[in-house]
């Protein structure tokens, strides 16, 4: 079974990735971490303005059998959530890089996206 | 511990299963999506591999004293071919086992004349129940032959309305005779198996038993979605059907039959080991109530959360709680002081810190 992992990506070792945008960066679960947990049926995120450090517990993404924490992967300032997410949970299911994304944060430190995995070495953690 | 394997190991690992342990064994937890594959179920049909489940033989003279011993149900109700329901109960009265025990007919497995029975042990538990019937034989000095054939037999579940169908096109129409809870020897695909009108989902369907050597032919022969534990759970979750190890256990959960909802299954007019304390506690009444919630706010209730009642005071836990994809919605089954274990009570259960209202109901949460 293969997974999509965009190259233009970061990605942690928990299966979180950030992708910049025009106004922020874009977190989400990865393809990998979707298949994983199943059906996707509860996402929980915390509230706007919310400041994140890396590493910070963000969230709760539940499947029928399972429940996951989800991670900050870069330090900022929760921007907008990904509200669609509270009525069509299997978005993320669906299109974890696109639809299922979960946050968008601002202030965010560039340098540490240097300290995350890049689409190969994230794809090479999975095999 | 090595883990047990299931027959079709292999065969369900080149379909895409993924797996999980289970009572000891490694079993499949989902072939394509437990949404898919519940939905299936309630619409049509899907057949499980649940050959984690065990199969204690039980034969002899005393064979059918042997079980009345031990278990709570009244097997001399039992005609070869029928079979039922029962618990596995201690002195106190506590829950060891759930079980489906059959009545063999009389000339298969055993000797001429004599009863022949086999019943369910949940998986994991074959070795202790069958030191437990092997213990007990030797003690009152019965004559009867006990044997663990959990190795013997790959088991299958075919459940739906489209279940009969299927098994009676392989298995020849007289399996549709069967009326639930009656099984028969029958032909399926060619190979002999028990096939049994019962189940774990509330659905009309069977339960196969077949060689171990020939899971493989019996299994390929049913054109159904193939569906592993996941689904098997949210179906039952679904009844509020009792799961063994999780809704009771004899360590984390001790539970009578009548805290459980299964006081059906004792028959206080037969002997058995847990029969006197069952009989005072009939009497005197029950402390707690095994009953479903409904949640009232975003979330899903887990194993494990503390329930409350309105005031935050901890009154209970949840045994077993999921979405529930027939319903969309969550649900959950736990046991509250009887108290407050009235249908429609407002209670909270606490997910992740945070009191969520949920109202008392009675299962099954869906019509079937």
């Amino acid at each position: 079974m293969t997974f999509e992992v965009p190259d233009e990506f970061r990605y942690t070792e928990s299966h979180e990735w950030v992708a910049e945008t025009d106004d922020g960066y874009r977190v989400g679960i990865t393809d990998f971490a979707q298949d994983e947990l199943g059906d996707i049926v509860f996402v929980e995120l915390p509230d706007e303005g919310e400041e994140l450090a890396a590493g910070d517990e963000f969230g709760v993404v539940e499947s029928i059998k399972a429940v996951s924490d989800i991670y900050a992967p870069v330090s900022g300032t929760v921007a907008a959530v990904n509200e669609a997410l509270f009525d069509a949970p299997e978005l993320v299911n669906d299109d974890p890089y696109g639809e299922g994304w979960m946050l968008e944060l601002t202030d965010v430190d560039a340098d540490e996206l240097d300290g995350l995995l890049d689409a190969d070495a994230y794809e090479a953690q999975t095999e | 511990m090595a883990l047990r394997n299931p027959p079709l190991r292999d065969v369900h690992t080149a379909r895409g299963a993924k797996f999980t342990e289970f009572g000891g064994w490694d079993m499949p937890v989902e072939f394509d999506s437990i949404r898919q594959e519940h939905e299936a179920v309630r619409e049509s049909a899907g057949i499980f591999d649940v050959s984690h489940m065990g199969e204690i033989s039980v034969f002899g003279p005393d064979a059918t004293t042997l079980m009345q011993r031990l278990t709570t149900n009244d097997v001399t109700e039992l005609d070869p071919g029928e079979s039922q329901y029962a618990c596995i109960t201690d002195e106190e009265g506590i829950i060891l086992d759930d079980t489906v025990v059959y009545r063999l007919p009389d000339d298969v497995d055993g000797d001429a004349d004599t009863p022949s029975y086999l019943f369910i042990p949940n998986a994991g538990h074959d070795d202790q129940m069958y030191d437990r019937w092997e213990r007990h034989r030797a003690e009152w000095g019965l004559d009867a032959t006990v044997r663990d054939d959990t190795e013997e037999w790959a088991m299958f579940a075919v459940q739906g309305s489209d279940a009969p169908g299927l098994v009676s096109d392989v298995a020849g129409g007289d399996v549709l005779d069967l009326s639930r809870f009656e099984a028969a020897y029958a032909t399926v695909a060619g190979v002999r198996c028990w096939v049994a009108r019962t189940g774990y989902t509330g659905e009309d369907g069977f339960e196969l038993l077949c060689p171990w050597d020939d899971a493989e032919t019996v299994w390929s022969a049913i054109d159904c979605q193939p569906c592993g534990l996941g689904a098997r759970d949210t179906l039952r979750m679904e009844m509020g059907f009792l799961l063994s190890g999780q809704d009771f256990d004899p360590e984390a959960n001790p539970r009578n039959p009548y805290e459980a909802g299964v006081g059906f299954t004792v028959k206080l007019d037969t002997e058995f080991v847990g029969r006197d304390a069952l009989e005072r506690i009939d009497r005197e009444g029950v402390e707690a109530r095994f009953r479903g919630f409904e949640l009232l706010e975003r979330g899903i209730p887990r194993h494990g959360y503390a329930v409350t009642d309105a005031d935050g005071t901890e009154i209970g836990e949840i045994t077993s709680g999921t979405m529930s994809p027939t319903l969309g919605e969550p649900i959950a089954l736990g046991y509250l002081p009887v108290e407050h274990a009235d249908p429609g009570t407002k209670v909270r259960i606490v997910v992740r810190g945070d009191g969520k209202r949920a109202r008392v109901v009675t299962p099954p949460f869906v019509e079937t």
